[in-house]
């Protein structure tokens, strides 16, 4: 109880420093919001206006002070361009955004643990290599390549999965599985690299020496002690996919939050900007916080620390 | 009295015009009714709120939305009334009676009454709305105080009753009727907009051909024809609907699979050549002039570009048919700031040919017989930064040694408008899109005295009062015996600023829409002039 609510403080401070860096460093961009909003045509009377309406025209720490009144008051503004409250902007893609970050963490896990734990049983051997390999070419492969042959080969040629938008499950599976791929080399690795530690403690060679079968040794023993580093790089992935894959989202026209921020950088919309970058880092600190929660729960000598 | 004006107002533009409209002639053949079609973009819809969209994607959705005064002959420039159904001109050109048609609703069922004209111009120029139109309206009695703050309401525009309109002008404004025809002068009811609470771009209300049905945020939007719609026959689709966070690679493959019929944002170039090639190429491309010059701002206040010889160096130095190959065909070279499509449009005028040896000898007369070093500025998405490393070959052939910076386009813009920081500036991403089809939207804000403040968008920072007067002697012109008159004198503005060489017009690059083999229509109403996609007059074949 006291960790979470140290947590929440140091999250609120987290949060403070986020809103103060990104506002500062948006406002200290060479780009005029009013003057986009304004468009070509506009006067120089317009462009004033527009300015003093949106109190662009206050003094920067004015303009923050207010920004965070409103954001105590759980008021995220409204966007200069759309002119909609930026909150119900980013609740219409929490759905989308939330499905696609569950599906991708759900298929990295699956994969990875597997991978990871199959290459650490034949450690050194023709497997072990060909995991290694694919897990390489998996890490380094660019999103929007597998995106697009994934999509091809099995949307367009095969017509296995619908090629864009949100809706049933069918939808989610052809992007789920292209943050997988793209991401599972790296929890393999790190199952890989953990569980090969484990296998060399004396609880696993007691275990096996009591003549329990290897994969009980594996699944009861080795695993839940390897599976430490996968539970925090959850969290972290819970925070990155937060913020968007814009990616991902642009190929399979996925309605999250990164095709939100990515035309609001375009616009120079800052609310939009602050709103998504506020929220991702919520993302992160709630990851790490639900991490912290639950290692304890899976490695009981946390507990005792 | 109007139809004579009508035509003689539009003389040049049909002239300019004539190989289109026997296009169009050629495809109009019994457009049908019904069927719902699906339209792709990348980007999603920002607002549909005519007093503040301003991009070319949602601007032919509010086009069909909402209703004005005024509004054009599908696929061409030709202005002709919509909601009015007659109007007068004073013979000082400074009164405008608009007489409305009886019985247009709003499709939240009111009728359209005059002081609803009158609020939402209003609407428009008030700075509270946040919206880009209020210059437009400068010309109405009362505007400066509407957009200084000191009145919310327009003095020059009165109702004497429900079904009159009239609009007073503080200067003769030949483009006045133009304006009533952008989007910004679409007609909204006060009621929909006070109870949309401030989110009337998400909850439109209008009285055009078209009602918004649905809008899933960041997903798609639906349409619905108006049953009500004053024009029998129109629109001709059923409804369509609107699909964002498209990649346009995807969109194309989607529309060869049949599940879209139109990809807004046209065919990547990677695909262009592989789909014109293909067997259904042909049926399946719209490739369209459009209002559009794509050219390098020369900076007049930045040595050396201050030196008239260098900047008609540069002018001749540029291969403006390489950049066309660049974009496989989809331009022209340009040789005047004016669009081969626009009204006061000099074909006779041959501008600078490309020719490195005569630019080599200009730079040497100006005293740079070695060239020197400068900076190019371009936004950072395909094919710009190509184009504008093109142009730096092109000047390195000359000796100039020009550093290619590309930028996010709100980067750009703001070191267009900032006095002294960009001396040249390619104008890709952003070039200058007529807001209707008069040259002197071309003018002002780009090339005139006006536009060459801190935060305009004229940067070449080009000043010449000479011009200007002859700009604003021009616009005064609103007889209509003396539009072809006009005319001339907007295209002699044009093709005489060209001896100063502020810019050099680079191309004249062409809009592509995909659509499915189902789609009918003439190639001008999918790249309509006025309005990109004209949803009112598309059909669907089967």
């Amino acid at each position: 109880m006291l960790l979470v609510a140290r947590r929440l403080v140091q999250a609120l401070l987290i949060l403070l420093g986020v809103a103060a860096i990104t506002f500062v460093l948006l406002y200290a961009l060479p780009a005029d919001p009013a003057r986009m909003i304004a468009g070509r045509s506009a006067t120089a009377q317009t462009v004033a206006n527009i300015r003093h309406e949106l109190g662009l025209d206050q003094p920067l720490l004015m303009q923050f002070w207010h920004y965070l009144s409103n954001l105590l008051s759980g008021n995220l503004g409204r966007s200069y361009a759309q002119k909609t409250d930026v909150w119900t902007l980013i609740a219409a893609r929490l759905p989308a955004t939330l499905t696609l970050m569950a599906a991708g963490i759900f298929v990295e896990v699956l994969l990875g643990l597997t991978l990871g734990t199959i290459a650490a049983i034949r450690r050194g051997g023709f497997v072990d290599r060909l995991v290694m390999m694919a897990s390489f070419v998996g890490t380094s492969a660019p999103q929007f390549l597998v995106a697009l042959l994934l999509l091809y080969l099995l949307a367009v040629t095969l017509g296995w999965f619908p090629m864009s938008g949100f809706g049933g499950f069918s939808h989610v599976v052809l992007p789920g599985v292209t943050l997988g791929l793209c991401g599972a080399g790296w929890y393999a690795r790190m199952v890989r690299s953990a569980m090969i530690d484990v296998l060399n403690q004396d609880y696993v060679r007691t275990a096996r020496a009591k003549g329990l079968s290897s994969r009980r040794v594996i699944l009861r023993h080795a695993l839940p002690n390897a599976i430490l580093p996968i539970i925090a790089m959850i969290g972290i992935d819970i925070g990155q996919f937060m913020g968007g894959v814009v990616v991902v989202e642009a190929v399979y026209g996925w309605p999250g939050i990164g095709q939100l921020a990515w035309q609001a950088i375009q616009q120079v919309d800052i609310p939009i900007i602050m709103g998504v970058t506020l929220t991702s880092a919520l993302a992160i600190v709630i990851g790490n916080l639900l991490a912290d929660l639950i290692a304890p729960i899976v490695d009981p000598r946390i507990r005792t620390r | 009295m109007f139809k004579r004006w009508l035509q003689t107002t539009t003389v040049a533009t049909v002239l300019a015009l004539a190989p289109l409209s026997a296009m169009s002639a050629m495809a109009q053949d019994a457009p049908k009714q019904g069927g719902e079609i699906v339209v792709t973009y990348k980007d999603d819809i920002t607002t549909l709120d005519p007093a503040i969209g301003y991009d070319w994607v949602n601007w032919s959705m509010i086009k069909s939305l909402y209703s004005r005064l005024m509004d054009y002959k599908p696929g061409t420039p030709d202005l002709e009334p919509s909601l009015a159904e007659s109007f007068t001109v004073s013979p000082d050109g400074l009164t405008y009676t608009f007489k409305l048609r009886k019985g247009v609703k709003f499709s939240n069922g009111r009728e359209v009454v005059a002081s609803d004209v009158k609020y939402s111009i209003e609407r428009a120029v008030n700075p509270k709305t946040q919206g880009p139109g209020a210059g437009f309206f400068g010309s109405i009695q009362g505007a400066e105080d509407v957009t200084g703050g000191k009145s919310e309401t327009l003095s020059g525009i009165e109702t004497p009753d429900a079904g009159t309109v009239v609009f007073k002008l503080s200067r003769p404004d030949a483009t006045f009727l133009h304006v009533l025809a952008i989007n910004f002068a679409s007609v909204v009811p006060k009621e929909a907009v006070d109870a949309a609470g401030g989110d009337f771009g998400k909850k439109p209300v209008g009285s055009g051909t078209f009602v918004l049905k649905d809008w899933t945020i960041g997903q798609k939007l639906t349409f619905e024809r108006n049953k009500d719609y004053f024009v029998k026959d129109m629109p001709h689709i059923d409804g369509f609907t609107v699909e964002v966070g498209q990649e346009p690679l995807v969109a194309l493959l989607r529309l060869q699979k049949g599940e879209v019929d139109i990809a807004g944002d046209g065919i990547p170039p990677a695909k262009f050549l592989e789909i014109k090639n293909s067997a259904d190429g042909a049926k399946m491309i719209v490739d369209g002039e459009q209002l559009n010059t794509g050219y390098v701002t020369l900076n007049t206040k930045v040595k050396p570009f201050d030196n008239v010889k260098v900047r008609q160096a540069v002018n001749m130095a540029v291969n403006k048919e390489r950049i066309t190959r660049i974009l496989n065909g989809r331009a022209t070279p340009a040789n005047q700031p004016l669009p081969p499509l626009m009204p006061g449009y000099d074909k006779s005028f041959k501008g600078y040919a490309y020719d490195v040896a005569k630019a080599k000898a200009l730079l040497a007369e100006a005293g740079f017989p070695k060239g020197f070093e400068t900076t190019l500025y371009s936004t950072n998405t395909d094919p710009q930064p190509r184009i504008a490393q093109a142009i730096q070959q092109d000047l390195a052939a000359v000796g100039i040694k020009a550093d290619v910076r590309a930028l996010a386009q709100a980067n750009v813009i703001a070191a267009g408008g900032t006095e002294g920081e960009a001396p040249m500036i390619w104008s890709g991403g952003m070039a200058w899109i007529a807001d209707f089809p008069d040259a002197s939207n071309f003018y002002g804000p780009i090339l005139g005295c006006s536009g060459a403040v801190p935060g305009g968008w004229n940067w070449s920072w080009y000043c010449n009062k000479d011009l200007d007067a002859r700009a604003i002697a021009a616009d005064s012109m609103s007889d209509p015996a003396k539009s072809a008159e006009r005319t001339a004198a907007w295209g002699k503005v044009f093709t005489d600023i060209m001896a100063d060489a502020p810019w050099v017009p680079v191309i004249n690059e062409r809009r592509v829409v995909a659509k499915s083999l189902r789609m009918g229509g003439a190639d001008n109403i999918y790249i309509d002039p006025t309005r990109v996609i004209n949803y009112d007059a598309i059909y669907v074949n089967q």
